[in-house]
């Protein structure tokens, strides 16, 4: 989850990393108010969950508290990629002599957290580490020793950075890393670290994710940040549809039924598990399909929640039938999920035999599961029928003619079946995740 | 041959009491020749028994009890006591952990797999389902029970490695079908951080004389796929490789989380057709679909033995 620049300074300054006197202002009035006290030039930051601030005009620069209460006035209205800013944030206009770059991230690989630093500040550090290979330091830290200062010191002074900056920048970086650690962090970065006129260092800007997993036990933290636990923080706000999803998987607490993703399509996907579910995705999209959502079910859901999570995706404008597709399950129970979208057909009134393109679910409980779906007449299928060749058959039907070969091709898939992310890939920022293992390892 | 266990390893359930590990206990004690499932340890439920095995309250009273040194663990605990359980494991000598749970914050997963390095063991997870060698032995849930899982798994020249659990089962089903067995199938888990990526497990199936080519499921997310090509590169891997991809509209949504905690794309690297790049440099195939997964392992095998022998040893595998 992603923290606003306001939350994520909060967490810098907790850990005792100096910031600068910024205030944090959901009103232009209160912008006002906080320039006077900063008492110069300001700049009116839009405090918003997505990258591309600058560009789209959302960080404005002020020399008197009027300006700053107007370009406050309008960033608070201004979308950015489809966010509306939550509020801005003023910050004293500083006199910065230098701008580094200091971040700290997960290495998959090592499978430890990794110190990154740069004399390049300012700009994105993956530029760098592609442009500009030796202005990046990296440094690898224990998860069980204790955290020292020289493996910062280390860091820093691999880009050739000495002197009163290297001694000063050291317990920053050491600061940094360990609330990356204790937060429960997969970024943790200030860009840029500015190195002012006397030689003090001061975080001029922040960006921090935690790991969703890791919510529960940061509950503190995220309380006295004022962090609700409805929100989300993904790439893009949920939908309603989203939403209904996740009500429907909270249902029980037996097995999962949901993780459900709005998209634009006509073809309602019932689909599971993990793996199975991004195989199926793909695999209606290649035939040229337009998924109206995508889902995971697992873990051996209750009839209920099957049943609900059916419900939702057919009662979804725009849908016109529903495929129910898994890979070969061995917990979840192939007639409990018969049970479950028939259910849902039949309360909305609808034909099953008509509503499920096909029923490709094999495994546990298969036999018990294929007489219900026969009852009803619904087309269902075996393992030996792949799980491509069952979305291939589902498309068809959809389309109401023989989709000849069928494979429109991922272009001309993707075209139809668009995400509704509201963002394009560039619109937020994208984190620096292991950005050094590469060269490392 | 396999990888990792045999009918002869012995392991421990830790959290044996939970509704699911009853069943995996059930599903292990069944599949193959039957596991030899030890001990199963709950703290508080000293003295009773799941499916005749016997609880402990510690891992260091199912050591003391068997006499001497467990291989493995099954660790079935809640998110929050994992990381405690694999430490109690891995401290009482135990040098194999299969981690189911799933969920577990990253932090906890480094110090595991560090504690792990610093004691010789392996962990294999978290967010798994186990290993398994077919009509032998399983260790985890992987393949469900006995009975369906002797459905799908039969024994044969293939090695399995995969980050979706359920993915395994359905690859090493699609290839039992086309009459290629699998040598050893280990669902390495869907997370971010895990125990053992494809690039760490390679060496073992290099080293079983049994295992003659390489299947894997992968998703974007992390760059596990790149270090498994570094390695085919560098190693100059005797194994030919087929990869399945899958979730590669996820390439349009950057920042999405799908499927598994670990697929996430979040750079450049991360997408799948990156990942897809690299893998081809490294002279690994990459099936559009996992039913073309047999004919281009069948192909490889061939073009790999330059003589009718290796189709004919791969095509009497399933018997």
């Amino acid at each position: 989850m992603r923290f606003f620049e306001y939350e994520a300074r909060e967490i810098v300054k907790r850990a005792g990393i100096p910031v600068t006197r910024y205030g944090f202002a959901r009103t232009a009035p209160e912008a006002r108010r906080i320039a006077e006290e900063i008492g110069g030039p300001t700049v009116i930051k839009s405090q918003v969950l997505t990258g591309g601030r600058m560009k789209a005009g959302g960080v404005q620069f002020a020399d008197t508290p009027e300006e700053a209460e107007r370009h406050a006035a309008t960033i608070l209205e201004l979308e950015i990629n489809g966010h509306m800013p939550r509020g801005v944030l003023v910050d004293p206009r500083a006199q910065v002599k230098h701008e580094y770059y200091a971040g700290v991230v997960w290495d998959g690989i090592r499978k430890r957290p990794v110190m990154l630093f740069s004399d390049m500040g300012g700009i994105d550090i993956e530029e760098v580490a592609e442009g500009h290979p030796d202005h990046v330091g990296r440094g690898h830290f224990s998860n069980l020793l204790p955290l020292s200062d020289y493996r910062a010191k280390q860091t820093i002074a691999q880009v050739g950075v000495t002197g009163s900056p290297l001694t000063r920048i050291t317990p920053i970086l050491t600061r940094l890393a360990r609330l990356f650690v204790e937060n429960d962090m997969t970024l943790a970065e200030i860009n840029p670290l500015g190195e002012l006129e006397d030689g003090s260092f001061v975080a001029l800007d922040a960006h921090m994710d935690m790991e969703n997993e890791a919510r529960p036990r940061q509950k503190a933290l995220l309380a006295e940040l004022g962090v609700r636990d409805e929100e989300t923080r993904q790439a893009r706000e949920p939908t309603e549809f989203e939403l209904a999803g996740e009500a429907v998987d909270a249902m029980d607490h037996r097995g999962v039924a949901g993780n459900v993703t709005e998209f634009d399509g006509n073809l309602g996907l019932v689909i599971g598990a993990g793996g199975g579910s991004l195989t199926l995705f793909d695999a209606v999209r290649k035939y040229g399909g337009r998924p109206a959502n995508y889902c995971e079910i697992g873990g051996n859901p209750s009839v209920a929640k099957a049943c609900g999570l059916a419900k939702l995706v057919l009662s979804k404008p725009g849908v016109e039938r529903i495929a129910v597709m898994m890979s070969i399950v061995s917990n979840t129970r192939v007639d409990i999920v018969a049970r479950g979208v028939i259910k849902a057909c039949l309360e909305l009134g609808m034909d099953p035999a008509e509503k499920i393109a096909i029923f490709r679910i094999p495994g546990a409980w298969e036999e018990e599961g294929f007489k219900i779906l026969d009852r009803y007449g619904v087309e269902y299928a075996d393992r030996s029928v792949s799980l491509h060749e069952a979305a291939r058959r589902a498309v068809e039907k959809i389309q109401g003619t023989a989709a000849s070969d069928g494979d429109a091709g991922p272009e001309g898939a993707a075209a139809d079946g668009q995400a509704r992310t509201g963002a394009g890939p560039d619109s937020f920022r994208q984190t620096t995740a292991e950005v050094g293992s590469e060269k490392e390892v | 041959m396999s990888i990792l266990i045999s009918e002869q390893t012995t392991f421990i359930v830790q959290g044996i009491t939970g509704r699911e590990a009853v069943n995996l206990t059930r599903e292990c004690l069944d599949y193959g020749k039957g596991a030899r499932v030890v001990g199963g340890v709950t703290p508080g439920r000293l003295g009773r028994e799941v499916h005749g095995v016997p609880v402990f309250d510690t891992v260091a009273q199912a050591v003391e009890d068997h006499g001497e040194a467990i291989d493995g663990s099954v660790v079935t605990v809640p998110p929050a006591f994992t990381k405690d359980a694999v430490f109690e494991a891995i401290e009482n000598g135990i040098g194999l952990v299969v981690i189911v749970t799933e969920r577990i914050p990253r932090r906890d997963v480094a110090e595991m797999v560090e504690l792990a390095t610093l004691r010789g063991a392996r962990i294999i997870g978290p967010n798994c389902l186990g290993v398994i060698v077919p009509d032998e032995v399983k260790m985890g849930g992987i393949g469900g029970p006995a009975r369906d899982a002797a459905k799908a798994y039969t024994p044969g020249p293939v090695g399995v490695i995969s980050r979706s659990g359920g993915m395994t089962t359905e690859m090493s089903s699609t290839l039992s079908a086309a009459g290629l067995g699998q040598s050893t199938a280990v669902s390495i888990g869907g997370d971010a951080i895990i125990g053992s990526t494809y690039a760490e497990l390679m060496p073992l199936f290099e080293a079983d004389d049994h295992t003659r080519a390489i299947v894997i499921y992968t998703e974007p997310g992390g760059r596990m796929e790149a270090e498994l090509a570094r390695w085919v590169l560098e190693n100059d891997s005797r194994l030919p490789i087929v990869a399945f991809m899958a979730g590669r509209f996820m390439d349009e949504m950057p920042g999405m989380s799908f499927g598994h905690a670990g697929t996430i794309v979040e750079g450049k690297e991360d997408t799948a057709t990156e990942k897809i790049a690299r893998l081809a440099e490294a002279g690994i195939t990459v099936a559009e679909e996992i039913s073309q997964i047999p004919g281009l392992i069948r192909e490889r095998l061939e073009a790999g033995s330059g003589s009718a022998a290796g189709a004919g040893s791969a095509a009497g595998a399933g018997s």
